[in-house]
Formats: structure tokens, C-alpha cells, sequence
């Protein structure tokens, strides 16, 4: 293989620019937290980020972004397979709300939720019956993270299954697979990669979420408070360095995260490309 | 001969019966019903988690009657609210809309170092809690951040005014327009832009009559999904807004205030606004999926 020259104009403008952009809305803000953080000592940082109250909160948004993430991988594989291998009445109307998450202001999806799983919302009162308390308690948290999760998993798991190809199965049966060991040694292989994206992409997107979570928790501390309220909370009190030292904590484990998503694809795109 | 013919019936139904088999549950497909079982489970799911909170929301802001909702929206405050709105998404989404064909055209169009570094970073805000999006811009811009005497003495207020609302609509609605568009110009390759470059084009006009023409329905799609965020936004702009009503209040904050002081019609009334552009996105989206797939067919059938 060879490389010629590449002719197109632009490229050091549109590159520029992009850099400059960035640079200037995201990274050097984004650097001000870390610059902020330095203000205090290691003493006073560790003190204001393992506060009991703190922690409380560090446990309930990463357990609860994790349950979230998890109902969505199983909901979500489901959801994707029967959209894209099923027939059934008002399954385009499905597949297009799957993205409503996505598109519906935080603000709206809570209060919405909230209202719903009140003690006499429409879901809430039959809760209510089976004495489930959803509204102010940790569940309420995981309610609203599983809606804001819920495009990523069926969004990523379904290019994949539309592109599978029927021979693969149509071989696994004629050699006698029954369709459960089809689907296990043959399909589920194929969708892991995705699911896992999925998976990770919900789960970064639910620790940071705060519209839609306030509004159902009830915010107690140590019972239904999420990191990113104990944030907003220090700022209103004007607490700067300690709301940046907490956001600090939340911003290193969101990165890891992503760069381990973005790496998971980079080699998952390899790897195809290399099996082809 | 009854003899025969009662046979002859029960080998026909019997192939029948067979044949019905076969056709139901294929190698490649589940029985039937593992089929009903599966497409009920998914939309009791969908139901409770998407559907009925959509119902909600037009239900809470109907309850008290159409006299009642109308006057939630055309409430002084709720139009300050929208007004402001607007204006937030009518800066943030041209500078995203800027910036994303401007990222696509250099990540698209032309391979260097680090590229996947960068596709990282554009993606950074993604994975930003928009509060801390908020906090940020409160560091740099707030009374005690880095400018912050320097705009106090020339009397100019980012945080808690209207340019720090902006700023942090910006920040969170950042990466859509780039995600969208780069995948679409990377597909799409630049032999067209090269034939345009060598028949004497200049890179504007290989932009605008070569370039755009062919990611319109992806940047459309990357417009409304970003307008939509923009106006939707909450944590990031409650951040930095402080809550100065009919002043610096957009319209989630308005439904928050509405909400809290349990004038439930009216926040969802405001709330069914903000949920009508979300169904207006949805629509848009299918549109947009629906027109590259016919231009696919087209392509394909040339």
C-alpha cells in the first residue's frame, strides 16, 4: 500500500480551529477544576473528598449508575433484538421513542418520573400496594438512571445484530444447535463487544447525571444523595475549592472511563478489520 | 374405501400440521411463542419507562383544563424564561454547528497523529457531569476565579447573567454536531471533493456545493438534537445562572422554581413545551434515517 499526497484544502484551518475551539470551551476550563484542586492540601483535599457524607453519596451514584447500567444491558439486548428480528404492530413508534431520553430535558424526565412514582402517581400507587417505596429512596435514583441509560444499550447493540448474517445461524442449526445454544455460542459473541459498549456508555452517563435524579431522590444525605448534588450544594454555600475537589474525584473516574470506552472501540474496530 | 379416505385425512392434516411447524419456527427464528413472550416484555418495558412518562407529562399539564395551561405559558415570567432560551441555543448551536463540520472536515478528510486522541477529547464533555460544566465556568469567570476582578472592575457579569448561560450550554450541547458528521464524512470518503479540487473548485465551493449537499440530512439531524439539548439543559445552567427570576432563568430552571413551589399544572405545562421539541426531535431523527436509507437504495440501484 501506498500513500499519496493528500490534495483537499483546509487542513490546517479546520484543524486549527477545532483545537482552539476546544481548547477554549473544554480542555482549559477543565483544567481550572484541576488548578482549583491545588489550592488545598493533600490533608485538607482527602478530608473534604472522604467525608462521611460524601462517601455515602460516591457509593449511591456508582452502585445505582451500575444497577441502572445493568437492567439496561438486559432490557436493552432485548429491546434491540425484538426491533430489529420481530414483526408487530407500532414497532416503528418504538424504535423511534427508544431515543426519548436522549432528547428530553433532565428537568422534564424528572419531574415527570417523580410524579409518576409519587405515593399517588400512576406507577407509585400500585407500588404503594406492594409497601415499594420509590420516591426518596436509593430505587428512586435507580429509576431515573435507568431512563437516562436506556437509548445507549439498544443504540449500539443494534447496528450489530441488523448486520449479522443469516448463514452463520442457518449453519449452527443445520448442524443441529437448538436456537438457545445458537444464540449463546453464535449471536451472543458477535453483540458482546456492543453490549459492553452500551453498557459503559450508560453507566458514564448516569454518575454525572443530576436533572433528572434530583427531582425522584428526595436528596437525603446518606440516604438518596448523589455526588453531583453534594457539588452543587458546596457551591451554593460559595465552598469552591472543596465543590472542586469533590468534582475532581468524579472527573478522573468519568475520563478513565471514556478512554476505556473509546479503547474498547478503537480495538473492537481492529479487530474487525483485521478478521475481514 | 372410508378407510382409505379417513387415511388419506390424517396424512394430509398431519403434513399440514408439519408444514405449519416448519413455517412458524424457521432454523433462524424462535418458537412463536418465546416470540409474543419477548415482544410483550419489551414493550411493558418501553411502556412503563417511555411511554407513560411522556402521557404524564401532556396528562399533569391538561389536568386543570386548556384556560388553566395557557395561562402557565403566557405567564410574564414563563416567556422571560423562554425568551432566554432562545437565546441561548440561537449562540450555542451556530458556534457547535461551526465547530463540528469544522472537526468532521480535518477527522474526515485527512489522517494525522493522535486522531483518536482527539475524537476523545471532543467527546469529553459527554462524560462531564453538567454541574461540574457549571462549576468550571464559575472558576474561571465567578467573582473569586481567574477573571474575576478584572470583570468586577470593568463592571462585566459572565456568571449569573446571560453570557455564563451561554457558556454552559455551549459546553454541554459540544461534542453532538462533531459525533454526528464525522462518521458520515468518513463513510462518504473525498473522491467527490478531490473531482471538485482538479475541475478548479476552491475549498468554499467544495464545501458548499459538494460537502454540504451531501451531509445535509446528518447536520439537520445534528442542528435539532443539539437544539434540543440546548434548550433543555438544567444542571450546568442552574450552576451558573443563580436563579435571578424573569432575569437569568431558562426554561427548565422556570419549571424547576414552578415545580418546587407545587404549581404542578403550570411546571408541566412548561414542561410539555420542552417535551413537544423532544418529540420533534424524534420525528426529525426518523426522517433524517429514512432519507439516507432511500439515498442508499439510490446509490446502490446507479
Amino acid at each position: 500500500m501506498f500513500t499519496k499526497k493528500n490534495i483537499l484544502p483546509g487542513f490546517n484551518l479546520s484543524l486549527g480551529y477545532t483545537i482552539l475551539y476546544l481548547s477554549l470551551i473544554v480542555l482549559i476550563p477543565l483544567s481550572a477544576a484541576f488548578i482549583k484542586t491545588a489550592e488545598l492540601s493533600f490533608n485538607e483535599f482527602w478530608e473534604v473528598v472522604s467525608a462521611p457524607r460524601v462517601v455515602a453519596s460516591y457509593k449511591l451514584t456508582f452502585g445505582a449508575s451500575l444497577i441502572g447500567a445493568l437492567i439496561n444491558a438486559v432490557f436493552g439486548l432485548l429491546t434491540a433484538w425484538v426491533l430489529v428480528r420481530y414483526k408487530f404492530p407500532g414497532k416503528k413508534i418504538l424504535d423511534a421513542l427508544v431515543d426519548l431520553p436522549f432528547a428530553l430535558p433532565t428537568a422534564v424526565a424528572g419531574i415527570t418520573l417523580a410524579t409518576l412514582y409519587s405515593a399517588h402517581g400512576w406507577i407509585g400507587a400500585w407500588l404503594e400496594l406492594l409497601s415499594i417505596k420509590v420516591a426518596s429512596t436509593p430505587l428512586g435514583v435507580i429509576v431515573a438512571l435507568t431512563f437516562i441509560g436506556l437509548p445507549f444499550v439498544v443504540r449500539t447493540v443494534q447496528p450489530v445484530l441488523e448486520d449479522l448474517e443469516a448463514e452463520t445461524e442457518e449453519a449452527a442449526a443445520s448442524l443441529g444447535a437448538n436456537r438457545w445454544q445458537t444464540f449463546s455460542k453464535i449471536v451472543f459473541p458477535a453483540i458482546w463487544p456492543a453490549l459492553l459498549t452500551g453498557f459503559s456508555l450508560a453507566f458514564a452517563r448516569a454518575i454525572g447525571e443530576y436533572g433528572s435524579v434530583i427531582f425522584i431522590a428526595g436528596n437525603l444525605p446518606f440516604v438518596s444523595e448523589i455526588t453531583p448534588l453534594i457539588i452543587y450544594i458546596k457551591l451554593d454555600e460559595h465552598e469552591y475549592a472543596q465543590a472542586t475537589a469533590v468534582a475532581v474525584v468524579m472527573l478522573v473516574i468519568s475520563f478513565l472511563l471514556l478512554f476505556a470506552i473509546n479503547g474498547l472501540q478503537w480495538w473492537l474496530s481492529r479487530r474487525n478489520n483485521s478478521s475481514y | 374405501m372410508a378407510i382409505n379416505t379417513a387415511a388419506n385425512t390424517l396424512a394430509k392434516s398431519q403434513y399440514s400440521n408439519y408444514s405449519n411447524k416448519v413455517a412458524i419456527t424457521r432454523a433462524t427464528s424462535e418458537p412463536v411463542l418465546v416470540r409474543r413472550l419477548l415482544i410483550s416484555v419489551v414493550i411493558v418495558f418501553l411502556g412503563a419507562f417511555l411511554i407513560l412518562p411522556l402521557v404524564a407529562v401532556f396528562t399533569e399539564a391538561l389536568r386543570h383544563g386548556f384556560a388553566t395551561y395557557f395561562a402557565a405559558i403566557s405567564d410574564a415570567n414563563a416567556l422571560a424564561a423562554m425568551k432566554l432560551t432562545l437565546i441561548a441555543a440561537l449562540i450555542a448551536v451556530p458556534l457547535n454547528v461551526v465547530f463540528g463540520v469544522s472537526a468532521a472536515w480535518a477527522i474526515a478528510k485527512f489522517e494525522f497523529k493522535s486522531k483518536s486522541i482527539l475524537i476523545t477529547l471532543i467527546d469529553l464533555p459527554f462524560a462531564v457531569s453538567p454541574v461540574i460544566a457549571g462549576l468550571i465556568y464559575i472558576l474561571i469567570f465567578g467573582m473569586q476565579g481567574w477573571f474575576g476582578s478584572y470583570l468586577f472592575d470593568h463592571d462585566i457579569k459572565i456568571i449569573f447573567a446571560v453570557p455564563g448561560i451561554v457558556l454552559a450550554t455551549i459546553f454541554v450541547t459540544f461534542p453532538f454536531v462533531a459525533r454526528e458528521l464525522i462518521p458520515l464524512m468518513q463513510a462518504q470518503g473525498k473522491e467527490e471533493e478531490e473531482a471538485g479540487l482538479v475541475l478548479g473548485a476552491s475549498g468554499w465551493q467544495i464545501l458548499w456545493r459538494i460537502t454540504f449537499p451531501n451531509i445535509k440530512w446528518g447536520l439537520l439531524y445534528g442542528v435539532i438534537l443539539t437544539n434540543a439539548r440546548a434548550m433543555g439543559e438544567f444542571g450546568a445552567v442552574s450552576a451558573v445562572s443563580g436563579h435571578i427570576i424573569g432575569m437569568t432563568n431558562t426554561m427548565p430552571l422556570h419549571i424547576e422554581i414552578l415545580y418546587a413551589d407545587h404549581q404542578l399544572a403550570a411546571a408541566f405545562a412548561v414542561a410539555s413545551l420542552l417535551a413537544l421539541l423532544a418529540i420533534v426531535t424524534l420525528i426529525v431523527k426518523t426522517f433524517v434515517e429514512w432519507r439516507v436509507a432511500q439515498n442508499a437504495i439510490h446509490n446502490e440501484s446507479i
